[in-house]
């Protein structure tokens, strides 16, 4: 039992001045990804059912190896962005803490790996 | 993790299914909410059955010839009977509006009516807007200025009096907010609709000087950011009005100032 006015409830510990620049980059990466991932998916179903060599081929011209680059930084980002948001919908306390740590991971190392493998084919 | 469903004690049970109206012969049937503080027990959804040949076209002239003919212990708010008060918001037929300006004839089949979604109950159909209304207020739901007050009036172009149609109108029904899955689960930090909505209406009044204050106030990942565009406020309201479309605008404001 806590003895809070209905105001003091409503305001809660106030305005965190942010959330802006998480709106923006989400509106921005959306446009971006609206170009990039149907050009990948182009590029991806093209090579898809070619030898091992064709494929390497194709992933290491340097149109295809920096978009495909663009789509694992871009996509992952924003994937790590919107999995926040929701996680922050429905999740609450230390498990929130945890789960957006997980997700920030995951992104990351999913990116880290990406271009790695990438960076192996094209260079 | 937010409670997805409802806890043991507000489980609803099968209620009393009251007798027909003797020698009536066009006879609706009504599936109400009923929940009491007193009683200790669950909730439980009442049947009752109105004489449509002796009750007005709307919800809430049946709720009334209920009330008044068949069980006065019925509770439920409502005042102006016109829309204006936004006192008898409830949930009819899965649609959050006001009883009173609800046509029956725009129900098919039973008459289902529950209390608006997801707030605390203070009885039957009567929601807690305690938090709803301290919302309200903390948007500062008036002009807010620093020049000295002119000697008539604060004055305010045509063009900049119509920005506010639209806005003006909301009568603080809560039909958005408690449509809102957001403002379901978030609640205690989102603002929610209606009160973003009253929130726009000031940030865009050209009378007021107080913007920046205002913006720097929504700008939160809660208090704003939780609108994720679901539109079920701009569906929803009984007045026609687009909260959606004002949160919108406030977005867009927050964007211009950072980009």
């Amino acid at each position: 039992m806590r003895y809070l006015t209905d105001r003091k409830r409503a305001e809660g510990k106030g305005a965190a001045r942010h959330g802006t620049e998480h709106h923006w980059y989400m509106q921005v990466s959306a446009v971006g990804l609206a170009f990039l991932v149907p050009t990948f998916l182009y590029i991806f179903g093209s090579a898809l059912g070619g030898t091992r060599q064709e494929v390497l081929d194709t992933f290491s011209h340097p149109f295809a190896a920096i978009l495909t680059a663009l789509v694992l930084v871009v996509g992952m980002r924003h994937f790590a962005k919107g999995a926040e948001m929701m996680l922050q919908d429905y999740v609450r306390g230390t498990r929130l803490k945890i789960s957006l740590i997980a997700v920030q991971a995951l992104s990351y190392t999913i990116i880290a790996t990406g271009l790695f493998a990438l960076a192996r084919i094209a260079l | 993790m937010v409670q997805f469903s409802l806890p043991k004690n507000s489980k609803l049970r099968t209620g009393k299914t009251w007798p027909k109206p003797e020698g009536a012969k066009n006879v609706r049937k009504f599936q109400i909410y009923r929940w009491s503080p007193d009683d200790g027990e669950n909730p439980r959804v009442d049947t009752y059955f109105v004489d449509m040949d002796d009750c007005g076209p709307m919800v809430l002239d049946a709720l009334l010839y209920i009330k008044n003919k068949v069980d006065a212990t019925l509770t439920f708010r409502r005042s102006c009977r016109e829309g204006i008060c936004g006192s008898c918001a409830m949930n009819i037929d899965g649609i959050n509006t006001l009883a009173c300006i609800y046509g029956l004839d725009e129900i098919k089949g039973d008459v289902r009516v529950y209390p608006l979604p997801h707030m605390p109950v203070v009885k039957d159909l009567i929601p807690d807007l305690t938090h709803f209304y301290a919302q309200h207020a903390s948007i500062m739901p008036w002009l807010e200025t620093k020049t000295n007050t002119p000697a008539k009036e604060w004055r305010q172009s045509i063009e900049d009096r119509k920005k506010l149609d639209g806005l003006y109108e909301c009568v603080m029904c809560a039909s958005c907010s408690t449509s809102c899955p957001s403002y379901w689960w978030n609640s205690d930090k989102y603002l929610g609709p209606a009160a973003l909505l009253h929130a726009y209406r000031w940030i865009i009044d050209s009378r007021d000087e107080a913007t920046g204050q205002r913006l720097d106030e929504l700008e939160d990942p809660f208090k704003l950011y939780r609108c994720h565009t679901i539109m079920n406020c701009a569906k929803t309201c009984p007045k026609g009005l687009n909260p959606a479309k004002a949160i919108a605008e406030i977005k867009k404001m927050m964007v211009d100032r950072v980009v």
